[in-house]
């Protein structure tokens, strides 16, 4: 059955749903892991230095909390890398030769370095030396930054795609230049920006446990001394996450003018651009009548300009004008778009068809138009080619992503980034002057700020990926043309499968860490052979019935 | 050989190691599907899967490995298998993530479902798990019922999906084979063979050892009579072969047996993983040895190895179309680029060293036999 763009929308959205579930369900655990995994390994190296039983203790009581959060984040890892494949299977021969690179060095560099040396940082207390369990936690530490690297490679890629040239005779996308695509300006500004995330979102997290215990009196040295490095650490992760931050506005702006007009809910261009502090947008139908595009806001003139492209004179284009073009500041319409890249798949599917014809003179006109070697294939691939994506678009407008998401998610990640800041330099401050217990208001602040730390992530996530809608590559591929042919009742039932089993997953999780946290490092059981109660052990032949002995259990 | 056509067989050969390694770590899988029989008390069943708990790490890295490793180097494959075989795919995956789960969860306070129902996960798992596997691979023997058109990507306004699944089974029509069900008997068997050999090897409990022991045959037999029953329908098979010069897919009677006359070094490796199977189960069955596990588990990584090479070696269509014989996939139609399989390659030379650190890291950890009765372990599942 021949199906149209409209009968495959519900597909893509059930398809798009999916992994957006997954991979917020996935990043729930993730960041906690990148983070905590470096504040073990810093408290077990004073232990190491030290031999104080104390920093053995804290780091113990901190791992347990990690491995509970790197189990389901491995989980979820699994089913997102094979999501790549179940529901996306034309993206995924579409740059499979790109993309799957990263996540195949991803497995060997990264995967086996955490789960060999996993198993010696959780069992290896009492089997191996100190320095080489030490060693394990480091490498722990070190490569669920490696894992987080490639993917992110892999994902900076889709929004700035690099380093590849088009084959025309296996119509797909193929690296030319590993450097290229590892070494992006969007790779690496992205890879820091979030793994430094995750590391801010641990430093709140172990803040705001450490809280708790003082604000129950209980362990108070290693809440004290856990603030401490916790707060050190938070302090230059979140400067540097807002320098980083700051450089993806440039990225964003030179790679993705969409995704920051969508952030701004800039609709016409400017120069001089301001930068909206705060404000709430008006519906659609409000905007469309005149009636601007805030009920109100707060903005600071020519900020954005200067963001995103370091000149607060720069124009910056807004919604309208990447819609309907602009032809004094040379921007094309999208309509222009969408008419080049349908000449680019015409000429796909001109050589497709010569090829089978037997055709190889058309055959070889058509392929000197893809390759790149040749002045030719250079004036195609800027004038045509760069807007394959465009070809497979219905309208214009289908290049606005949810302008309200964008927007509101930016300013609650951005917000709350320059909160933490504020939140680790108070601690601090507080810290050195022993004063930490005496405000207990603030106490209650951090701990209710790890909630925020999550809320920070997820809404930074929805940027970068809701903001660069409709494409699953950057201007080639948009998810109409990436998803799987299946039944969208198939994709309904596996949706609400997975969305059963991690709703079960995140409460049992959240129980347990609960638990764990409320037990404290010494009580907190874990052990293989803790002792099994009388009953049990009756029910089980090895304590006679009805005896007394024990009965404490 | 040009310099392409030597690096999609040496990813081949790479992919056959890894799917090798992925059927020895199953262990961990048999294990699990064991956890009742051997296990009589609940002391017991923690003594199992704190041993268990050390490794699943590694099969379950493995499989994402394999996974990343397929999409990077035959990306056409894992298009076509996983969005098509979309329901097979999916419970693998499914019965995968409630595993990592119930190690982590099972022993903690408070875990909502109880230890009994994450024991449910990993005998689950431990079942299903390797069975689909073997189901799934089997397929590349048996093949899916796909159409592989490029030509679609031109379909501007309609589907453009390159890889069309032609039954609405969507992958679960291979267990309709009985060569699939085979296979996928027989490792399960396997499974639990490895997961016998391996308690002999880690636990040094004696009422586990002997339960182990006395299980060992139960699950020899079967695995030798599924495997014999999918190794013989095999080589009677008709496979699917590309010519090497107008790659054009053809298929051709007892294709893997003229595959395994062609490769003696292949049949010659094929028989000794087998023998050395054998040998494991015999060491363990007379004299309860507990390096059994170390030759059927170097065999299981010989023989599965073998076995995917006679799939995609000699232009043999390794995942054949059996909706349009010239969709059928071979190493040469599916790779990746040859760039891009350089840069792989460059990468996999860092496998000595995984290899490498994972037995140090083993070796060290190992040198007291874990869990004695009353040897009490610290963060443990």
């Amino acid at each position: 059955m021949t199906l149209s763009t409209a009968d495959l929308m519900p597909l893509v959205d059930w398809s798009r749903a999916q992994f957006a579930m997954t991979a917020m369900y996935h990043w729930i655990f993730v960041p906690l892991t990148l983070g905590l995994g470096f504040l073990c390994a810093i408290m077990e190296t004073f232990y190491y230095r030290t031999g104080n039983e104390f920093w053995k203790r804290t780091t113990r009581f901190w791992m347990r909390l990690f491995g509970i959060n790197f189990a389901i984040g491995v989980a979820t890892g699994l089913i997102l890398e094979f999501e790549f494949g179940t529901n996306w299977s034309n993206y995924s021969y579409f740059v499979g030769d790109i993309f799957g690179a990263p996540l195949a060095i991803e497995g060997i560099t990264a995967f086996f370095l955490e789960a060999t040396f996993f198993a010696v940082m959780f069992f290896g207390w009492d089997r191996v030396s100190k320095g080489f369990h030490l060693t394990a936690t480091w490498m722990v530490a070190f490569g669920a930054s490696l894992s987080a690297l490639w993917i992110l490679v892999a994902n900076a890629w889709m929004q700035y795609p690099v380093g590849m040239t088009f084959n025309i005779e296996t119509a797909r996308n193929e690296m030319t230049s590993f450097w290229d695509v590892l070494f992006s300006p969007v790779a690496i500004n992205k890879f820091f920006h979030t793994v430094l995330s995750g590391y801010v979102l641990s430093a709140v997290f172990v803040a705001g446990i450490s809280a708790w215990f003082l604000l129950r009196r209980r362990e108070e040295e290693l809440a004290r001394k856990s603030i401490g490095i916790a707060s050190v650490f938070g302090l230059v992760c979140s400067l540097l996450l807002a320098t980083s931050g700051d450089r993806s506005g440039v990225e964003v702006a030179r790679h993705q003018p969409m995704k920051l007009a969508a952030m701004e809910a800039l609709y016409d261009g400017s120069r001089e651009a301001g930068l909206t502090v705060f404000g709430v947008l008006r519906p659609e139908a409000e905007r469309a009548g005149g009636k601007g595009n805030y009920y109100f806001s707060f903005e600071v003139p020519g900020l954005l300009s200067r963001i995103g492209y370091r000149d607060p004179q720069a124009y910056v284009a807004g919604i309208n004008d990447l819609v309907k073009g602009n032809p004094e500041q040379g921007i094309l319409s999208a309509a222009e778009k969408m008419e080049r890249g349908r000449t680019a798949i015409g000429e796909l599917a001109r050589y497709r068809q010569a090829r089978k014809a037997g055709d190889e003179r058309t055959a070889a006109e058509v392929a000197a138009l893809f390759d790149t070697g040749t002045p030719q294939g250079r004036e195609f691939l800027q004038e045509y080619f760069r807007y394959f994506g465009y070809g497979y678009l219905v309208s214009p407008e289908d290049i606005v992503p949810n302008v309200g998401l964008v927007f509101y998610s930016f300013r609650v990640m951005v917000g709350l980034g320059f909160f933490f800041i504020l939140l680790f330099a108070v601690n601090l401050w507080l810290w050195k002057r022993g004063r930490l217990e005496r405000y207990r208001w603030w106490l209650r602040i951090m701990l209710w700020s790890i909630p925020l730390a999550y809320l920070a992530g997820m809404a930074g996530w929805v940027v970068a990926e809701v903001g660069r809608q409709p494409w699953t590559i950057q201007d080639l591929l948009p998810t109409v043309a990436s998803v799987t042919r299946l039944n969208t009742s198939a994709v309904i039932v596996t949706f609400f499968l997975f969305a059963v089993l991690f709703a079960v997953m995140l409460v049992a999780g959240a129980m347990i860490m609960r638990k764990q946290i409320r037990l404290g490092p010494d009580e907190s059981t874990g052990s293989v052979f803790p002792r099994l109660s009388r009953k049990r052990r009756e029910k089980d032949g090895e304590a006679p019935a009805g005896s007394t002995e024990e009965k404490r259990d | 050989m040009d310099t392409f056509a030597f690096l999609q067989h040496y990813w081949w050969l790479l992919m056959s190691i890894t799917a090798g390694t992925l059927v020895f770590l199953l262990f961990v899988q048999g294990g699990q599907g064991l956890l009742y029989s051997v296990g009589r008390n609940r002391e017991e069943r923690n003594r199992i899967v704190a041993s268990l708990g050390r490794k699943w790490e590694s099969t379950f890295t493995t499989l994402v490995v394999f996974g990343g490793a397929f999409f990077a180097s035959f990306p056409l494959f894992y298009s076509t298998s996983f969005g098509g075989a979309f329901y097979l795919w999916t419970l693998i995956l499914f019965v995968f993530v409630i595993q990592a789960v119930a190690y982590e969860f099972r022993r903690k306070p408070d875990n909502w479902l109880g230890e009994k129902t994450y024991d449910a996960f990993l005998l689950v798992n431990g079942l299903a798990g390797a069975f689909l596997l073997g189901v799934a691979v089997g397929t590349l023997f048996t093949g899916g019922h796909f159409i592989v058109d490029r030509a679609n990507l031109t379909r501007v306004g309609g589907d453009t999906a390159i890889s069309q699944w032609t039954t609405s089974w969507r992958g679960l029509e291979a267990l309709a084979d009985y060569r699939n069900l085979a296979l996928g008997l027989a490792v399960l068997f396997l499974s639990r063979v490895l997961g016998v050999q391996y308690f002999l090897n880690d636990i040094a409990d004696p009422a586990i050892r002997k339960r182990s022991r006395d299980l060992l045959l139960k699950n020899a037999i079967p695995f030798v009579f599924f495997f014999l029953v999918f190794v013989f329908s095999l080589m009677f098979s008709t496979g699917y072969a590309a010519d090497p010069v107008t790659g054009t897919i053809r298929p051709e009677s007892y294709r893997y047996w003229h595959n395994l006359l062609a490769m003696p070094a292949v049949f010659v490796l094929l028989v000794s993983g087998v023998v050395s199977v054998l040998t494991g189960i015999f060491l363990c069955w007379k004299k309860g040895s507990p390096k059994g596990i170390w030759y059927s588990g170097i065999g299981t990584v010989m023989t599965v190895t073998m076995l995917f090479l006679l799939a995609g070696y000699r232009h043999t269509a390794y995942y054949p179309s059996l909706a349009d014989a010239s969709s059928s996939l071979t190493i040469a139609n599916s790779s990746s680029g040859r760039f891009t399989l350089s840069v792989m390659s460059a990468v996999s030379l860092l496998i000595p060293v995984i290899v490498w650190y994972t037995w140090y890291a083993w070796r060290k950890m190992g040198k007291e036999k874990s869990l004695r009765p009353g040897k009490e372990e610290g963060d443990a599942y």
